[in-house]
């Protein structure tokens, strides 16, 4: 679904990534693992082209969205992207969080169509071969119900719908977090992106925060995860991918990985990170 | 003592007797329609400039119009605003042949000078929200725009709404010099007075009061405001 070639970032004279190939397939939950200053979160926000790549291509639904020309904004509606430090709007109430884009995207599209359809009745008034009128089969208010309803379905389902009307500086970080999950959610995306998600919550509440994209995974949902959590990534992860150095040093499933590392630099990374635990 | 007595009384005869307070009272309704037209003009145009200070550069566009901002804030802030007026007033309003009143033109000049004031404040303002918000915003797919007007100005206005109360104090006193142009303010009514009894101690004694209550008043209300946003941010 995503296929990543020869992806290069550089800031000025430091190349942060030198030439990463890889495919992410449908369904799949893909694992970053790495030390700090590896490049994983950078190629993570590659990805969706919040930091621009500098050379190479991502293909994303057959687009190459690592293009300055191609309209980045439709095409990371599609892709979610949960943060570190969660990122909710902070002023906003919980669920104005959560239907902001969606309410917006919707409207702008219904606006579009409408403009549309103006244009294309005066052109009808003048030809004798009409031009259908695209179907608008909804309206301002119904989007504004539909998203609401989405989102308290999405807050019922980790179970903070009495959060609902709260601003987010009341929350715990892990309710933040798990927002900021359903958040992305509700853009119906293909894929999520996390970046280190549980790295600035507290012990206690990783647990919440890892159960619900574990859910999430279970259901099907194509990720791709940089996290220290090793024990997660091997519990979730279908593929993980060791990083040092702005490159891929090696791929494998989690299982061969973890258990049987083959370079040198993976086998030293996880001595180290692993006789912690 | 005497003496400032009969003064006292001769100012009351002409403010109250003569009816000069309708004139006080026009002068300062003038100073709030220009301090409060120039308000909400120089948010608005210094928003727009703020925005676009901020914006990535890498295209031509925002390039060149911000050239043009800088260029725009240059001037409005390297004159003084007596200048900025009497060119409005006697250079640029006979060159386009219009006829605006001195009042409109007292508010144009008044909100385009704000403008480039407070357009430095909310650039401090924008740059003080945390970048994260802005990226949250775009990697939902909303555009630079709208996650600029949506997430990051709010939360910048309500940083700087303190700083805003300042530039309005500021506005309120600078009115003084809208007489410049035939705009009756506080200072045109009073020197009416004083004019009309060859007597000036006490009309402008009076005069400085009235600016001295009025932006005390300001001052408490930005202060309202600014606890009531702090609340705000403890909600529940």
């Amino acid at each position: 679904m995503i296929d990543v070639i020869d992806l290069r970032k550089r800031y000025g004279d430091l190349e942060v990534l030198k030439g990463i190939t890889t495919t992410i397939r449908e369904c799949e939950k893909v694992v970053i693992i790495g030390p700090s200053g590896s490049g994983k979160s950078t190629f993570l926000r590659c990805l969706n082209c919040l930091e621009d790549p500098t050379g190479g291509e991502i293909i994303f639904e057959g687009v190459n969205i690592a293009d300055m020309r191609v309209d980045i904004n439709i095409h990371r509606r599609r892709m979610g992207m949960v943060f570190q430090q969660f990122n909710l709007f902070n002023n906003k109430n919980v669920i104005e969080n959560i239907m902001l884009a969606p309410v917006y995207i919707r409207t702008q599209e219904l606006r579009a169509k409408k403009i549309k359809n103006f244009f294309i009745r005066i052109r009808n008034l003048f030809t004798s071969n009409k031009k259908e009128l695209y179907e608008i089969n909804t309206t301002k208010a119904k989007i504004i119900e539909e998203a609401k309803e989405q989102a308290l379905k999405l807050l019922r389902r980790i179970g903070l719908e009495d959060k609902a009307y709260v601003y987010p500086s009341t929350l715990s970080g892990g309710q933040k977090q798990r927002i900021a999950i359903i958040r992305s959610l509700a853009m119906n995306p293909k894929v999520i992106l996390f970046d280190e998600p549980t790295s600035a919550l507290d012990p206690e509440m990783v647990g919440e925060v890892l159960d619900l994209i574990k859910q999430l995974a279970d259901e099907g949902m194509t990720m791709v995860i940089v996290t220290h959590e090793m024990g997660f990534a091997r519990k979730v992860a279908t593929r993980v991918l060791f990083m040092d150095e702005g490159q891929i040093v090696e791929e494998n499933t989690p299982e061969e990985l973890f258990s049987n590392p083959k370079h040198p630099r993976t086998k030293e990374f996880l001595s180290k990170v692993l006789s912690v635990h | 003592m005497g003496s400032f007595a009969k003064k006292v009384e001769k100012f009351w005869e002409v403010f109250y007797e003569h009816g000069g307070y309708t004139r006080v009272l026009t002068g300062l309704r003038n100073t709030f329609y220009i301090a409060v037209a120039g308000l909400v003009i120089g948010i608005i145009i210094g928003t727009i400039i703020a925005i676009i200070a901020v914006s990535p550069k890498y295209k031509r566009l925002p390039r060149i119009l911000n050239r043009i901002c800088r260029l725009y804030v240059g001037f409005f802030r390297g004159s003084p605003m007596v200048v900025q007026l009497l060119l409005f007033y006697f250079v640029l309003l006979p060159l386009f042949g219009s006829r605006m009143t001195p009042l409109s033109v007292c508010m144009l000049v008044f909100g385009l000078n704000s403008g480039a004031y407070v357009s430095e404040i909310m650039r401090g303002g924008i740059m003080s929200v945390d970048p994260g918000q802005m990226e949250a915003a775009r990697a939902l797919g909303l555009s630079y725009w709208v996650s600029m007007l949506k997430v990051v100005v709010p939360q910048a206005v309500k940083n700087i709404i303190p700083t805003l109360g300042n530039e309005f104090i500021v506005l309120i006193k600078e009115t003084s010099i809208v007489s410049f142009v035939g705009a009756s303010d506080l200072y045109v009514a009073f020197s009416y007075i004083g004019s009309n009894t060859y007597e000036f101690m006490v009309p402008y004694l009076v005069m400085a009061l009235i600016y001295i209550v009025l932006v005390a008043i300001i001052a408490l209300i930005v202060k309202m405001i600014e606890r009531s946003l702090r609340k705000s941010d403890r909600r529940n």
